[in-house]
């Protein structure tokens, strides 16, 4: 019988039934008491979240905590009991999620007009199937955290139900969402007919020491699909752009910043958890490059081409998290610690930018690049914040996005990959270029008065809005201010990237994992001590933010440049080609999906026959 | 005969991945998500049975659990499985109801609000 101690890890269920448990009193509560009461209940529980979360992550800071829940603990190394650890990237990751919840919140106030306690019970339970899964140490469980997450996300995207397309929205978001929960399911049944548990560490323990066999990686690409497809990655994302360009601007802030990156988090704590013994390194790190350099691409293809506002953060967003995977997949200390400095400042960054979208359609009633020519010529100190935002998300140091970017390109190339900072400068300066040039466009009026009108994509006229805001609420821009304040403070704070190293020690020791959980072993696995900047992460930084400029320059006057190099004209239908697989047809993505999951059993499976 | 039960999962999520697919109705294509998901039921109760087995139930203490039984941990799992599919598809299904409301049609080619 091994003794596990408790103190700091018996809080470790509260953080995840605390949010339930408010989301039901508002529920019952939310109709006979004032909107802002609602309001105020809400995010203090979002904060309160957030406090706990803190708590916990400063606790983990030395290893992990391990909770067995109702004192299920494990007898020589066996257990039927639902284990929670908490790692230091896990516990960020939540607190992360509860503050963004927080933001997203203070921003409604004023967003919705009329809307009733249920969506602050959606927004709690969504948070709470966040903080679950980011804690929680068993693959069961992952799929009810990831069910109750999904269904309280399908629900906020379709929650202005008198919006057409948001409700198409949220019908693809849901059906291919828990196609593949379902898919993860079933290589979960395969898992436990070969351990006999459903636990991470048990499940590392139960596969060591045998060859990995057919149903091996059947079982691993299978897990990995739910999570794949939760994480956006190509071509499991058609889902994305059509649930973020109709969700509520706060509710987009959650799903950029921390449902995507959730998903790809699950993936690779999966992997971390039990395959990392098991399958061969090369072969894993192939296959993630390969389908992180392809999301990247195909996102930041697609966004570029948007005009529609939101569609356009929608992709930049699958773009970005194209790049998490090249960082993560380098599987390495410095490509982890890369990545979660990277989802930390992309969270901020790309929730302004969200939020940002949502005051434009609060005030223009559109998020349409192309209609909105010039609409915002009185409100420049918004479009000095979206320059920003979209600076930020190019890489400009000193914001975070900087930081994790400079760190995951230097892994990059110390795993081998020449190619890596280039991909990284590349999406960095086509993602954050197409936003500048909608900057320019609508709060400037640069370039020359739009004509073109194409019929095959999305134009930003999606649904009226909530309000036509005459004036700018300070709620708004408090949430805003936070968020890209927020991104910068990242940037400054010295030792984090010290920091993040040690996370992501803790995260990749997989030994360690398994050992702790089961045996109660703590050890410390070493962390290297690195300064936050170097001159070639910071030159790469400010060599992203000027091709941003340049692509913006291009947008703008793309048509000027197309009379003198007519050559460009062949890209356009390669790129039509694109946009015509992006149906908004809810089988072509299950169809895809489904092609999806074949070709990464044979990437993974087929070299190792 | 137990490699029947697999073959029958296996069947029921590719037949209902299928269907969503081909699918001219949303209501159809909901009903074939649960089809699949009822692949995960067959799988997982597949997984934990034994033929001729007890089912598991201890009623009292004293007696030594027999070596002998179907696995609980499965079925468990298989019931909060149910549980999940009729939360996400009534979501679904509600969601459904809403687009036939404002737009009179539940087949997807009919749809085209979000191209591109």
């Amino acid at each position: 019988m091994v003794t596990f101690d408790h103190g700091a890890a018996a809080l470790v269920p509260l953080a995840v039934a605390g949010p339930i448990v408010v989301a039901c009193i508002l529920l019952v509560a939310g109709r006979s008491v004032p909107r802002l009461a609602v309001d105020v209940t809400a995010i203090a529980a979002a904060l309160a979240e957030a406090g706990l979360l803190a708590y916990l992550l400063s606790s983990a800071a030395g290893g992990r905590l391990v909770t067995w829940v109702a004192g299920w603990t494990p007898h020589h190394g066996y257990s039927v009991g639902i284990v929670l650890v908490v790692d230091p990237l896990g516990a960020g990751i939540a607190l992360l999620a509860a503050c963004l919840t927080a933001i997203a919140l203070l921003f409604s106030t004023r967003y919705f007009e009329s809307i009733e306690a249920h969506y602050h019970a959606l927004i709690l339970l969504f948070l709470s199937g966040m903080v679950g899964l980011s804690l929680t140490a068993d693959l069961f469980n992952m799929f009810v955290f990831f069910e109750l997450m999904g269904a309280a996300a399908y629900g906020l995207t379709a929650v202005q139900i008198e919006d057409e397309s948001a409700l198409q929205g949220g019908l693809n978001f849901g059906i291919v969402n828990s196609l593949g929960a379902y898919i993860s399911l079933t290589g979960l049944g395969f898992l436990f007919a070969r351990t006999g548990s459903v636990g991470l560490p048990q499940l590392q323990t139960g596969l060591a020491h045998h060859r990995p066999d057919a149903l091996v990686i059947a079982a691993f690409v299978l897990v990995l699909t739910g999570f794949l497809v939760k994480g956006a990655l190509v071509p499991f994302h058609f889902w994305l752009a059509d649930a973020h360009a109709v969700a509520p601007a706060p509710v987009c802030v959650l799903f950029s910043g921390v449902m995507v990156p959730l998903g790809i988090y699950a993936a690779f704590r999966i992997y971390w958890a039990v395959f990392a013994p098991v399958l061969p390194l090369g072969d894993v790190r192939r296959t993630f490059l390969v389908l992180g350099a392809l999301t990247a691409v195909v996102g930041s293809i697609m966004s570029l081409t948007q005009r529609h506002f939101k569609r356009m953060l929608a992709y930049s967003t699958i773009a970005h998290a194209g790049l998490f995977v090249v960082a993560l997949a380098c599987l390495s200390v410095a490509g982890t610690a890369g990545a979660l400095l990277y989802v930390a400042g992309h969270a901020g960054v790309k929730g302004a930018l969200f939020l940002i979208a949502g005051v434009m359609l609060s005030r223009y009633g559109s998020v349409d690049e192309l209609a909105l020519y010039g609409a915002g010529r009185g409100q420049k100190a918004m479009g000095w914040l979206l320059v920003a935002g979209a600076l930020a998300l190019a890489g400009l140091p000193p914001f975070g996005t900087a930081l994790g970017k400079a760190v995951a390109e230097d892994a990059g190339s110390a795993a081998g990959y020449g190619w890596v900072p280039v991909l990284f400068v590349a999406v960095s300066a086509l993602t954050a270029g197409a936003i500048l040039r909608v900057a320019a466009r609508v709060y400037w009026g640069l370039g020359p008065k739009p004509v073109e009108w194409s019929q095959a994509r999305s134009s930003g006229n999606v649904g009226e809005p909530e309000t036509r805001l005459q004036r700018l609420p300070v709620t708004m821009v408090i949430a805003i201010g936070t968020l890209l304040v927020g991104a910068l403070v990242m940037g400054l704070l010295p030792g984090l990237h010290s920091v993040a190293n040690r996370a992501a020690a803790s995260f990749t020791d997989s030994a360690g994992y398994a050992n702790q959980a089961l045996h109660n072993v703590h050890e410390l696995v070493a962390a290297p001590v690195t300064p936050n900047w170097t001159g070639l992460g910071l030159g790469l930084g400010f060599l992203s933010a000027g091709c941003a400029c340049l692509v913006a320059v291009a947008g703008l006057y793309g048509s000027r440049l197309v009379k003198f190099l007519p050559g460009l004209r062949a890209f356009r239908s390669p790129i039509d080609l694109l946009h015509r697989l992006h149906s908004g047809h809810v089988g072509d993505y299950v169809a895809f999906m489904m092609v999806g999951i074949a070709a990464l059993a044979a990437f993974v499976g087929l070299p190792l026959r | 005969m137990s490699h029947y039960a697999y073959f029958v999962a296996g069947w029921l999520i590719v037949i209902g991945a299928l269907g969503i697919v081909r699918s001219r109705n949303l209501v159809q294509a909901i009903v074939c998500l649960a089809v699949a998901q009822s692949g995960t039921y067959v799988l997982l109760l597949s997984v934990g049975y034994q033929w001729g087995a007890a089912p598991p139930l201890f009623s009292e203490p004293a007696t030594k659990p027999t070596l002998h039984v179907v696995d609980p941990l499965v079925q468990a799992m298989t019931l909060t499985d149910i549980v999940v599919s009729a939360t996400v598809t009534s979501m679904l299904l509600a969601i459904a109801i809403q687009i036939h409301k404002r737009t009179g049609s539940i087949d997807p080619d009919e749809l085209d609000a979000l191209r591109g």
